[in-house]
């Protein structure tokens, strides 16, 4: 189930996922791959090095011509999708 | 100052091997920069949005394809074009210009092709509501009648009998082709020997010219075979007014309905991969014609009411992301500056939507809105696209038909039209509605005018 109000700053990425450059991502537990974009792969290695959020969306505008506002509602969907996908403990 | 890199929204989609999923492989990531030429983007940015497009020489290539088509298998065909499938008067006078005569279903309609200039004896008169009015202007004008019922057919004779001219009338004829549903509610039936009644009545009476026999056996018909047996019905018909009556019917009329390349909703392949080409249809009503024993100088004419398979791929919607949303249970979905109420055909088909920005080759599946404040507003129940973001451009493909006609004035104001000439040029044929438009014909009683709030 999707969880809306989850608050997602405090939630940790799953310790044994990969992933590669090209943004395959492979959860050793489950056996299920996923396909990430670039930004997609950026933004989940930002989070693998625990990251805070603030930190994420400062280190992409930084990086990238688009605004905070942005950033910081892509970021919680993107983090509300890893929780869906159950590659965040909650 | 360093240049930045560009951004798209973060994507992360499962892989399912080995399975297909739902949303199989449309995956409908190319965008659609132009259109004939012209950058949809330009268009947007001129016209407003959302906006609707029509390419004259897809309809002009369309009809010569047809016409050329049927012209060599069958020695004589006239095309009518179906004013309720697009009756603007622009795409009407494409078709005109081409050849085309008009078929028309209410007063209305019949107004409107008199007023674009057709001749009334060019104007095929069909439907089941015609007052004795509209019955007397089409006597006048010599429309070619095409009687629905039996209560027209003893007023049509009534009206006839003070009258030194014949009107001239075919009846419409309704059978089973093998398909289902079977189109019985217009027209007279075949197997049950309806048709022959009304025939009889007809010839027997002699207060009217029988000139034709009128079919349409239904819309979107995805098997050519069913044609081959309505024409082989309506030529069996034909060919024993001649024997009993000695008399000739000048035309034979197929009706539309033959499939345009959208996708029918819930069908697993796409539509421009299964849908019957044009060729097929030709083939099944040709065929049955040529072998149903006609004398070779009494073959009667063939003539084709086909609407949506001439005009669906010249006509797109162009529209502007809204927003986007995460639905409660996981899925993404995106709304648009158009729904169903400017795209009917929204409830029958999988329209193919593209992007127009070049977003990557990244898809995620969403499902496309409407703005409209109503659930049944979808455009796309599961689509892959690209990542979507607003103030992005779609287009919607295969809207040429039935859309422009049967949209709603609801909530908000429909949009404009342009159309694009065969020089790449584009002109509008139909400005945005106003508010002053929509409000020109209503009326306030003068106790309701004034209040305090
Ligand atoms: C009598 C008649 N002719 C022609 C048409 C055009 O049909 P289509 O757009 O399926 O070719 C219709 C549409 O329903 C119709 O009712």
């Amino acid at each position: 189930m999707f969880v809306s109000s989850i608050n997602t700053n405090i939630m940790k990425l799953k310790k044994d996922l990969a992933i590669s450059d090209s943004g395959f991502l492979f959860n050793p537990s489950t056996g299920d791959s996923y396909s990430l974009n670039p930004i997609g792969v950026e933004f989940f290695k930002l989070l693998q090095k625990g990251n805070s959020d603030d930190e994420i969306i400062s280190q992409i505008i930084n990086d990238y011509a688009i605004d905070k506002n942005s950033v910081e509602k892509d970021l919680y969907d993107f983090k509300n999708l890893l929780v869906n996908y159950k590659l965040i403990n909650a | 100052m360093k240049t930045k890199k560009i951004y798209e929204r973060p994507l992360i989609k499962p892989l399912n091997s080995g399975l297909m999923n739902k949303f199989g492989k449309r995956t409908e990531w190319t965008p659609l920069t132009e259109i004939d030429g012209i950058k949809v983007v330009d268009l947007l940015q001129e016209y407003g949005s959302p906006l609707f497009v029509y390419s004259e020489k897809k309809i002009r290539e369309n009809y010569q394809h047809a016409k050329r088509v049927f012209e060599t298998r069958y020695p004589k065909v006239q095309f009518a074009w179906s004013y309720k499938t697009c009756y603007l008067n622009a795409v009407c006078d494409v078709y005109h210009q081409e050849g085309s005569w008009a078929e028309v279903v209410s007063r209305f309609e019949y107004e409107k092709a008199l007023k674009n200039g057709v001749p009334g004896n060019k104007i095929i008169f069909n439907g089941p509501d015609k007052t004795n009015e509209d019955l007397e202007l089409a006597i006048k004008n010599n429309s070619p009648i095409h009687i629905d019922h039996l209560d027209e057919l003893y007023r049509l004779n009534e009206l006839a009998a003070n009258l030194t001219k014949k009107p001239k009338v075919a009846i419409r004829v309704n059978m089973d082709t093998g398909i289902y549903p079977m189109w019985d509610r217009f027209g007279f039936n075949y197997e049950n020997g309806q048709a022959w009644d009304a025939i009889n009545k007809i010839i027997t009476l002699d207060k009217l010219e029988l000139v034709g026999l009128h079919t349409h056996i239904g819309t979107f018909m995805l098997t050519p075979s069913a044609y081959a047996v309505a024409a082989s019905k309506m030529a069996d018909l034909a060919i024993n007014i001649k024997k009993k009556y000695k008399k000739s019917v000048a035309y034979i009329d197929m009706g539309g309905g033959f499939a345009s390349k959208n996708t029918l909703k819930g069908s697993y392949y796409m539509g421009s991969d299964t849908v019957p080409d044009i060729e097929e249809y030709a083939e099944a009503i040709t065929s049955s014609l040529i072998n149903a024993g006609f004398d070779k100088d009494e073959m009667p004419y063939l003539y084709l009411e086909t609407g949506r398979a001439l005009i669906d791929d010249a006509g797109f919607l162009l529209g502007t992301v809204i927003a986007n949303k995460r639905l409660s249970d996981g899925r993404r979905a995106t709304i648009l500056d158009f729904g169903v109420n400017i795209m009917f055909t929204s409830f029958w088909y999988d329209h193919k939507i593209s992007p127009v920005e070049e977003l990557g080759y990244h898809t995620e599946d969403t499902t496309l809105y409407g703005p409209m404040c109503m659930n049944i507003d979808v455009v796309r129940e599961n689509i892959s696209m690209p990542p979507l973001s607003p103030g992005n451009h779609v287009v919607a493909h295969f809207v040429g038909a039935y859309n422009v006609t049967q949209s709603m004035q609801f909530i908000s104001l429909r949009p404009a039209i342009v159309m694009i000439d065969t020089k790449g040029k584009p002109h509008l044929i139909k400005t945005k509605e106003s508010l002053e438009g929509i409000q020109k014909d209503e009326l306030v009683p003068e106790h309701l005018r004034i209040f305090k709030l």
